[in-house]
């Protein structure tokens, strides 16, 4: 029996999660000329997402259906994948590290007494081993991890890990098969309300051009205005990591992150921003990296197209003088 | 196991197993076990080891900040319910310190399973010695931070709960106690979120700034010296852990991808450089 892949294909409100697609294109990687490449969509009603995912080139599309899925909760979720997953036998079982994976993925792991090498970023093929590669200590060294134990293996990828607009669609439509399941009482402990949005969102940071961002090296609150100066400067929005929005310092619209806006501008200067992992999933899709930091080490400097290794509050100054002399010039 | 109501309940309960679990509390109060990591502090040089597997020890550490955010919400929790907080790490005798930082937070007594392979034991196993050494409690939540930044993989907890049997919740915003267990704030992505029900007990993994730290006091610090400090050994847990079922095969310092380019100078000279590219290379002046 062919090794294969299950690639498991998160949905929200009728729609299949973006990120999904790069997951795809992992697995299609991954399957090579070797391997058999399924995937699986589960929640209710998921049948007419398992034919547009069927649109792609792999094996086989899996509906795992049951009206308990929705909303979606960590028991129903493991339950029912565990459930599947056991009469499958898959050796590979990927996902995207998202936040809805992160709640499940390590509860069905270890309900079928297996492991789960988690945010992972690639992988490399040595000889017959497969060895995955995540980032860790907030991005400064990189680990190459191997699955000591028998499969099912579980993998998540990080959001960018790869591309979604390279995922390969298939010749003809993939075969789709709709596996109900049946979640009894009890099984299902959580009782979850609406989704919603906190505060209203006075600022789309998603169409700026331009983004001049503040981390924990502004060190305090009144530094901020320096940062908004230069960001008025070069015509641009403010933002900020996650921790300035923690401490109040600048509103939650304004967070840059895996829990705040993923964005892709023209230009995103990052001041005193170390560039830990949840950061910069928020802004790697940016055209031009420009960053500022007094420490050598800092994981931002890997990423930056431009990079100052120095004081912010030396540079910053000097710099938003030479935006406003080059804009008065031209 | 649901949890018991009525006091009927409870004398059947503790009837069928006298010994095998404390009957849950019947007051508001709430017994509260925080797991946390020490970790290599946030700027610290990190040096690879001589296999290259691991980092050297020969650094400063600190608490896992998702962690210390945990442990502020247990402290609040019982200043507001009243109960018990328990602190427990899994590490050498350094991990020692962000016990003792806890009880000066606090927390009313600690666990330490002390033992330097604890380091490299994956989540599964750190889940199951955890387990194993509480399994004589009865806690009514158990919180973790969301997640390490040393390995940074979010799964602790919530192995944990599975291995409990208990509901969970993760990347927790807010928690409110109320009369069928507690109400949690999960946070979501690109600012949603969302209120989730669960009965108790439960595993919580908690994101940071949910709240603000506190400081230890100087009298905080001056108690911690006499609160509970309870050791286990590796061998007291032996039986629960088993393989990791995963392996770093090598720990390396990235290869770069992306050229960067160094602009050095004063910061006049920087400054001008950068307006430089920005115009000419950039094109956004």
């Amino acid at each position: 029996m062919a090794d294969n892949i299950v690639v498991v294909v998160e949905q929200r409100d009728g729609k299949v999660n973006r990120v999904s697609w790069e997951t795809l294109t992992a697995g299609q990687a991954l399957a090579g000329s070797g391997w058999a490449l399924d995937a699986a969509v589960v929640g209710k009603n998921v049948e007419s997402l398992a034919h547009e995912v069927a649109g792609k080139k792999l094996r086989k599309v899996y509906a795992i259906e049951s009206p308990s899925f929705e909303p979606y909760t960590p028991d129903a979720f493991a339950f029912g994948l565990k459930q599947f997953l056991q009469s499958q036998t898959p050796k590979l079982v990927l996902m995207p590290h998202t936040y809805q994976v992160r709640d499940f993925v390590p509860k069905l792991a270890t309900a079928m007494g297996r492991t789960v090498i988690s945010d992972c970023i690639g992988y490399k093929k040595e000889g017959d081993r497969l060895l995955f590669t995540r980032q860790m200590f907030q991005g400064k060294l990189a680990a190459d991890v191997t699955f000591t134990g028998p499969p099912p293996w579980f993998v998540t990828f990080q959001n960018g890990a790869f591309r979604g607009d390279k995922v390969e669609a298939g010749a003809s439509a993939a075969p789709v098969e709709t596996v109900q399941i049946e979640i009894g009482d009890g099984v299902i402990r959580e009782k979850p309300q609406p989704v919603f949005k906190e505060a209203k969102q006075a600022v789309d940071l998603t169409q700026a051009e331009i983004i001049v961002s503040i981390g924990r090296g502004i060190k305090e609150q009144q530094n901020i205005q320096l940062a908004q100066r230069l960001a008025e400067a070069l015509g641009g929005e403010i933002a900020a990591s996650r921790p300035i929005c923690d401490a109040g310092w600048l509103p939650m619209d304004r967070q840059i992150g895996s829990s705040g806006q993923t964005v892709a501008p023209k230009l995103y200067l990052a001041l005193g921003i170390s560039g830990a992992i949840q950061h910069i999933v928020g802004m790697k899709g940016s055209r031009t990296i420009v960053a500022v930091n007094k420490d050598s080490e800092a994981p931002i400097l890997e990423i930056a197209d431009y990079a100052v290794v120095g004081n912010l509050f030396d540079i910053v100054p000097p710099l938003i003088e030479e935006v406003k002399k080059a804009k008065a010039g031209s | 196991m649901p949890r018991a109501n009525g006091s009927l309940l409870i004398y059947t309960y503790a009837f069928i197993h006298p010994f095998s679990e404390t009957p849950r509390n019947e007051e508001p109060s709430l017994k509260i076990l925080v797991c946390m990591k020490q970790v290599p502090q946030k700027d610290a040089p990190l040096k690879l080891n001589e296999s290259g597997t691991w980092i050297r020890e020969d650094v400063s550490y600190e608490v896992n900040e998702p962690d210390a955010y945990a442990l502020e919400e247990a402290l609040r929790q019982k200043e507001k319910h009243g109960g018990t907080v328990v602190v427990i790490t899994a590490g050498p005798a350094r991990a020692q310190q962000v016990l003792r930082e806890a009880l000066a937070k606090g927390a009313d007594r600690a666990i330490h399973l002390e033992d330097p392979a604890f380091v490299g034991l994956d989540a599964f196993n750190t889940a199951r010695a955890f387990a194993a050494a509480i399994q004589s409690e009865s806690f009514d939540l158990i919180f973790t931070g969301l997640q390490s930044d040393d390995y940074g993989y979010a799964q602790t907890g919530v192995i944990l709960a599975e291995l409990l049997g208990w509901p969970h919740a993760t990347i927790i915003m807010q928690i409110e106690k109320n009369d069928t267990g507690i109400r949690v704030k999960r946070e979501l992505e690109a600012g949603y979120f969302q209120f989730v029900d669960m009965p108790l007990p439960a595993v919580l993994t908690i994101q940071s700034g949910i709240n603000k730290l506190r400081y230890a006091t100087l009298m905080g610090i001056k108690q911690a010296k006499t609160k509970p400090l309870q050791k286990v050994t590796l061998a007291d847990v032996q039986s629960a852990v088993s393989g990791n079922l995963q392996k770093i095969e090598r720990l390396y310092v990235p290869q770069k991808t992306k050229k960067t380019e160094l602009l050095e100078g004063s910061a006049a000279e920087i400054a001008k450089k950068l307006v430089d590219k920005l115009r000419n290379e950039v094109r956004v002046l």
